[in-house]
């Protein structure tokens, strides 16, 4: 299938805002990179399952559900861009 | 006449600790200096923490494996207290609140934490230009690149900053910035080394190895890094060999595959060269070379570049201002808190994948292309296992050119992804390979010759990689800095 991008809504999508500079670069930069991606749909694919399953990666890796430390939260909270009382910051999302 | 301790491999420097003729306070003392000459030229470190290595050095456990021994770090793996910047200025400010497992080991290990190197914003890159805090120079050549994405950690151990250093390889990232700045570079198996604690790109294809100045090196380190870990649960219960045993083995008998697709045009008559003289080594030694075919090569970059920024789209979306990293001045809704602290602190690569990544997996094209990807993976991995049916290893280039100027590639980005075309594959059939310096282009810019081993093979690539290294002289060449 050949397909066109429209960069400013997978955007979007992306929750990534784009100066319209980097819109317009990236709209051509990204369609040159899947113009040379579309070969791939040439490929017969039809020996490969449907879902395939990769050998190699291990199914169901489980372990003992005992108690253990955990990070110590000022350690983590340090990151954040605001906390007060060992909790993250955001601004106010209700009226 | 004895080498300045900077020079020094990681045995050479264990055998002087080990007998008393120097102290670890010597080699960090040595190597501080030495950064002090030359990083301001190479710009390989982001930090260098002098007293903290000093302070480590003071407490050497010599009977420790690698007790004594300075080692840097690429800036995305996580070492408690100290920055991970990942190149990028979403994470300026960032303070690893846990040591990665790597990190953990190497600490256990003995080791000596000496800094963090240069890199391309999350590992996105082959060039280390898309750093949003520096660029990194090649050694040999100050105005050529040093490869990536782990530029800086190739070049602080090629212009002998530090005696060893780790990194991350997703499509080439340990592979071909070693094989740019000469020195040695593995990616183990998907699943041999724990990637707790390493920011995520493209969890699929990600894995942690070493960068050193020997073979024997790059074995000692992966012996201290390996294993399965409970923390990370693609890491596999497949026992550690004692790599450095592998060493000894003899050559003669090892069937080496060549792989015709990794010779087709696009190969610098150079690095054609350094390699068919390589081959004739390999031949010469008793070494059984055999031409094999990887048909799916001509798909790899394709498939690698669809799978990867699906992956890393995903990755990335953690980065939203809220818990930890960049968080935009501008105030408004959630949503506009997460678009533009995402527009303020990512690049413009890592912008390029994320949207790209966002594209193949949407409705309407999941199938066509993040799919037909996965597939083709398959069909790429099916190739490794028939080409190893009948050989050991495989050799190919690590780079189809030497090192290029800076700049060169920076407004095409297909051209800097071809720059990985021989690296790619070995991550989507997560299979092991090693770089290892094989000459030098009339420029004097280092080649490097990749050898592929099946899963969990390590110790085949380290017994031919080493007598390799051993019988040339490449390895003891330093760029005059």
């Amino acid at each position: 299938m050949k397909s066109s991008i429209d960069v400013a809504y997978v955007a979007g999508l992306a929750r990534l805002e784009l100066s319209e500079q980097e819109t317009e670069t990236f709209q051509k930069q990204i369609a040159g990179i899947l113009d040379y991606v579309e070969a791939l749909q040439q490929i017969d694919v039809s020996s490969v399952p449907d879902t395939p399953i990769d050998p190699n990666l291990p199914t169901n890796v489980l372990r003992e559900d005992t108690q253990r430390e955990s990070l110590p939260v000022e350690s983590v909270l340090r990151n954040a861009p605001k906390s007060a009382n060992h909790l993250v910051i955001m601004p106010k999302i209700v009226e | 006449m004895s080498l300045p301790l900077h020079r020094e491999s990681i045995a050479s420097l264990r055998r002087k600790l080990t007998a008393g003729e120097i102290t670890s306070q010597d080699i960090v003392q040595d190597l501080l200096q030495r950064i002090a000459s030359v990083d301001p030229k190479v710009k390989g470190y982001l930090r260098v923490d002098a007293e903290k290595a000093l302070a480590q050095a003071a407490k050497t456990d010599l009977k420790k494996p690698l007790g004594g021994i300075p080692i840097a770090i690429k800036d995305n793996i996580n070492e408690k207290d100290e920055a991970c910047t990942c190149g990028s200025q979403i994470l300026k400010g960032y303070q690893a609140p846990y040591d990665a497992t790597v990190t953990r080991k190497l600490k256990e290990a003995g080791a000596i934490l000496l800094g963090r190197t240069n890199m391309d914003e999350f590992a996105m890159g082959s060039s280390t230009e898309h750093s949003s805090y520096q660029k990194t120079a090649n050694p040999w050549k100050l105005d050529h690149i040093p490869g990536g994405s782990s530029g800086g950690s190739a070049a602080v151990v090629a212009s002998d900053q530090a005696i060893a250093s780790l990194g991350s390889d997703t499509g080439g990232s340990i592979r071909q910035p070693a094989a740019l700045c000469g020195c040695v570079g593995l990616k183990p198996t998907y699943g041999r080394v724990s990637r707790y604690g390493l920011v995520a790109f493209a969890s699929s294809l990600d894995q942690i190895g070493p960068f050193s100045k020997t073979v024997e090196d790059s074995a000692l380190l992966l012996q201290a890094i390996a294993g399965q870990d409970v923390m990370e649960n693609t890491s596999r219960p497949v026992p550690v060999p004692d790599y450095r045993a592998a060493l000894n083995q003899p050559v003669r008998g090892l069937r080496i595959g060549i792989p015709k697709e990794y010779f087709a045009e696009g190969i610098d008559p150079e690095v054609n060269a350094a390699l068919k003289k390589s081959m004739d080594w390999f031949a010469d030694q008793g070494a059984e070379l055999k031409e094999v075919s990887l048909p799916h090569t001509h798909a790899a970059v394709a498939v690698y570049y669809i799978i990867a920024t699906a992956e890393a789209s995903a990755n990335l979306a953690r980065f939203d201002g809220v818990r930890y990293g960049h968080r935009t001045q501008t105030l408004g809704d959630p949503l506009t808190i997460y678009r533009k602290s995402r527009a303020e602190g990512f690049g413009p690569e890592v912008k390029r994948r994320i949207i790209l990544g966002t594209y193949v997996l949407s409705s309407g094209y999941y199938d066509a292309y993040y799919n037909q990807a996965q597939k083709v993976r398959q069909l790429l991995r099916r190739d490794f296992t028939n080409a190893f049916q009948n050989c050991d290893l495989l050799l190919t280039p690590t780079s189809p050119t030497p090192a290029f100027k800076a700049g060169e590639k920076m407004s095409d980005p297909l051209q800097m992804y071809l720059a990985d075309i021989c690296t790619i594959a070995v991550n989507l059939a997560e299979v092991c390979g090693i770089s290892i310096p094989c000459g030098f282009s009339s420029e004097q810019l280092p080649i490097g010759l990749q050898l592929i081993g099946p899963h969990f093979q390590e110790s085949s690539l380290f017994r031919a990689a080493h007598h390799y290294e051993q019988a040339h002289d490449w390895y003891l060449h330093r760029p005059n800095l």
